[in-house]
Order: C-alpha cells, then structure tokens, then sequence
C-alpha cells in the first residue's frame, strides 16, 4: 500500500544516497584524483558492470563460508549456552575460559587456522565459526538467565521439572536474545570469512579485493566492497526474515525495564 | 478442624542469605497465626514490605519458614504443592502464548490438557468476560484484561485455594472496582478459598469475609477483623456505616487513625 510514510521511508533514504555519490562525484573531479587513488563513482559502477560474472561467482564462495560458519556457531554455540545456565558446574568450570577466550583478536588466529585447515574453504569456515560463536553464546546464556521470577515460580508451584521449565518457559523466553545474538553474530561471521581470504586463499571476494589493490585496479577493489556490503546485507537479511518468521510465536519486543 | 491453618510462622532472612554487606538478620514476619475455613476469603492488610508477600509464598511452599507450622487441608506444607493458584502482581503471561494457551499453560505442565481442559479454559475465560480473545495475544491486551487471563490461569486446575498477591495494585481505581466485583463472582462460582494481599484498606474491607491486619517490620498480625457484611456485595456497600466502621476499625489498627470509643465497640 503506498501511503505518505512509505513515500518518505523510501524516498529520503534514496535522496541521501545520491547527495553523499554527487559529493562523492565532486571530490574526485575538484582534487582530479587518479582513478588508481580513489574512482569515480561512475567508475565504480563501470566496474561493477565489468566485473559482474567474478563478483557473483567470488561473492557465493564468501557466503558460503559466511552462512556454513554462521550456521555451526548456532549449532554448537545454543546448546553450549544451555549448557553453561542450566549447570552451576559446567558454568564455573567452562564460562571463564570462554569469555577470556572471547578477549583474544580472533584475527590473530587465522593464520594458525591456515595452517591446520589449508587453504579451502574450511579455514574460512572456521575462523567465520570463531567470530560469530561468541555473541550467540553470550547472548543466549543471558536470555536462559533473564527468565521473569514470577514465570519461573509459577512452574515451581505446579510442581513443573526442570525440563518442563526449560522447553515451556525459558527457552521460549530467551528466544529473542538468542536473535540479537544471532545478528550480530551473521555480520561478523561476514568478516571472519573475509579475514579467512585476506590470510590465505584462492577464491572469495577478499581475495578479490586483494589482487585488484596489488594490480592497481581500485574500481574493481571498489566494487568488490561493494559486493561485500551487499553480502553482509543478505546474510543479516535472512536472520531478520527468520525472525519474522517466527514472530507470530515470538514474544513482541520486552519492555524496557 | 479448619481448611488451612498458620501457627506461629515465622520467617527470618539472615544476614549471610541478604548479601549486599548486611550485617544484621532481618525479621520479616514474627509469629503469625491464622485460621481459614474452605471457600473463606481472608484479606492480608499492611504496609508495603511487611512480610504480608512472604506468608503467602510461605503458605504457597515456594519460600521456606524460619519456624513455625502451616498446614493447608490437611497437610503439612513443606514445598509446593500444586494445589492452589497463584496470582502475582504483574499478569506474567507468557507472550508467546495465546490467551487460551496461558490459560492452558498450568494444564501443559500437569499433562492434563485435554478436551475437558479447553472447554474449562474457555469457560473461565467467559466468567471474565474474555470469550472473544482466547486467540488473542496478551500484547493485544489491557492491562486489566492481562490480569484476567492471569486469574483465569490461577484457577484452570479447579485449586481449592487461590493465592493473590496485591493482584490488582498497578490497575486504575475503576477497574480495580470492576475486578473486585469479578473475583467475588469468580469465589462464588469456584467455592475456592482466597488469601488476598493488598494495600488498599477498602478493597481489603470489600473483598473479605475476614481481614488480618499486619504491623510495619517485624511484621505482626495486630488485629484479625471480622467483616459483618452480606454477600453479595454490590459497590453500594461502599457506602454504608458497616463498610465505613470495618475501614476505621482496620485503620485503627494500622495506626493511622487513632482508637476512639466507636473502634472499641466491635
């Protein structure tokens, strides 16, 4: 339906991209920047025409590590958050570490990661996994943690076991952190895949990027950013749909406390 | 022998379970005794932070007692024991649930939610008037309408004791007096027995067939008040010279208005 508010919703966001292009526009022709320096954004766009075939074939492989990362962060990551709020020992005994783990730059570890999983796609997979494992974990055991007293006396009263209080009301619970979590965690699984290129690889629109800087071909390297934006759009795009999905179930967002 | 029964129950909150640098145990509730008969309601009345909160988890099992004896028809109380509804201050539905999945929501836990289990449920919820929102969500709600289905909660299980913990204390005053009416009709209808906690001196006065008046901390029961008042009651009652001698008397003995010759002739 195309109301006044939907006009300005698409209209405005429209007009602010092409004011920041013109000033864009406008530097490169006011300074005569060379195209190797910084391109025109017509060049840019003359790039991405150009290259078209190499950053949809470049940019599939980087989803793939993005999303295969992202999925395994889910898979070990949720369980491991049960884990660490329903065990007092198994939250003494793993949590520190974990979260002392979590202060480590995951990028340091890349090149190890390389070195133990070559240079295909499982070491991207895998440094994807170590960024975007983190966030889910955290905000998972927040949400299992951050259950409302008054719900979790109601199960006591009916007598409830801990897994019906688990399965009826926790879980449901922190649902809604696990996506905040889960968010989060898809845009850096993004950069973890693109670390994972940059570090060692053959393929990917990181190492596209790469070898369009050290050809001097800036327009392509341009235009690889572009196509990555693009990709960490889609990838934080379908845990929104996801969401949504699931929102008829979903509680509405909490108020504010 | 009485249907629920508070002997000398006592509950003291020591320094090393308060946390928070507190060096000194902390009294809540000293040496409390009353009796209720099936299907009595029985306000508890004083003020905020006066322990009035931690009887009734006592005699709801969720809180262990310092001392003392709590017996609810028949049995000792030493944990919970399901057989009652619990109403709390905020309506706590569970948002991903429909109105008549929160209702159910005591019977998924039992494993008892059956056929018979939904036409009780949708029962309940025409008593309160919600029939047409069993698929609401409760976001979709007021919050009077919230504490409705939460009440509806409360007594899907058909419990013969219905808890309630200053249930109606966050709604405005008209709608408190809607749901005033709503729950003696609810007591009627389920012949339940009620321990009522509130704050209100006339919805205290109301409500009850008894209403125990507690003291500031260490709270005590200073006073229990038989309300000579027949039911059913209408919101006329309010202004009648029995309703307004009940409010003094319990005021009286909450210390804010002092005794005259008129408190001493009950």
């Amino acid at each position: 339906m195309i109301t006044r508010n939907n006009i300005e919703r698409i209209a405005y966001p429209l007009i602010g991209v092409v004011l920041v292009l013109a000033l864009w526009q406008l530097v490169c022709v006011a300074w005569k920047m060379p195209e190797s320096v910084l391109p025109t954004p017509m060049n840019v766009a003359l790039a991405i025409g150009k290259y078209w075939p190499a950053l949809v074939t470049e940019g599939w492989v980087t989803m793939k590590a993005t999303l295969y990362g992202f999925a395994l962060a889910l898979l070990l990551g949720i369980p491991i958050a049960v884990a660490v709020s329903m065990s007092r020992w198994v939250n003494l005994m793993f949590y520190p570490p974990l979260v002392a783990l979590q202060s480590v730059p995951k990028v340091a570890l890349a090149p190890i990661l390389l070195v133990w999983l070559g240079t295909g796609i499982e070491s991207k997979l895998a440094i994807a996994w170590l960024v975007a494992f983190f966030p889910i974990v955290v905000d998972t055991a927040a949400g299992l943690q951050s259950t409302p007293r008054d719900l979790l006396e109601l199960g006591r009263s009916l007598k409830a076991t801990r897994w019906q209080v688990f399965s009826m009301v926790q879980f449901p619970a922190a649902l809604p952190y696990v996506f905040t979590g889960a968010k989060v965690a898809v845009t850096l699984a993004v950069i973890g895949a693109v670390i994972g290129e940059f570090v060692g690889s053959s393929d990917g629109l990181g190492f596209l990027l790469l070898s369009a800087t050290s050809q001097i071909n800036t327009s392509l390297a341009f235009a690889a950013l572009f196509a990555l934006s693009v990709l960490g759009t889609i990838a934080y795009l379908l845990v929104v749909v996801a969401e949504r999905a699931l929102s008829g179930w979903l509680p509405p967002p909490l108020p504010k406390h | 022998m009485p249907f629920g029964s508070v002997q000398g129950a006592r509950k003291i909150f020591l320094a090393k379970e308060r946390g928070g640098g507190a060096h000194e145990d902390l009294v809540a509730l000293d040496d409390a005794s009353f009796d209720f008969e099936a299907g009595e309601f029985v306000s508890l009345l004083g003020p905020s932070g006066c322990g009035k909160t931690t009887l009734l988890r006592m005699v709801a099992g969720l809180m262990p007692r310092s001392g003392g004896s709590i017996m609810v028809n028949g049995k000792d109380v030493d944990g919970p024991y399901g057989d009652y509804g619990f109403v709390f201050q905020a309506p706590s539905l569970m948002p991903w649930r429909t109105v008549l999945q929160n209702v159910l929501f005591p019977m998924d836990v039992l494993k008892r939610n059956d056929a018979a289990a939904r036409n009780r449920a949708h029962e309940l919820l025409a008593l309160v008037g919600l029939a047409d929102f069993a698929s609401s969500r409760p976001h979709q709600l007021s919050g009077g309408m919230q504490q409705r289905v939460a009440l509806c909660r409360a007594l899907i299980h058909a419990p013969k004791l219905l808890l309630m913990d200053e249930p109606f204390g966050a709604l405005d005053e008209l709608t408190r007096l809607e749901m005033n009416d709503l729950l003696l009709n609810i007591r009627k209808e389920t012949g339940a027995s009620v321990l009522f906690v509130t704050h209100s001196i006339s919805e205290a006065v109301y409500l009850a067939d008894k209403v125990l008046v507690f003291s500031r901390r260490p709270a005590r029961i200073v006073e229990q008040l038989t309300v000579n008042l027949a039911y059913p009651r209408s919101q006329a009652v309010r202004f009648t010279p029995e309703f307004t001698l009940a409010k003094r008397l319990a005021s009286e003995a909450l210390g804010i208005v002092a005794p005259t010759a008129a408190g001493g002739a009950h």
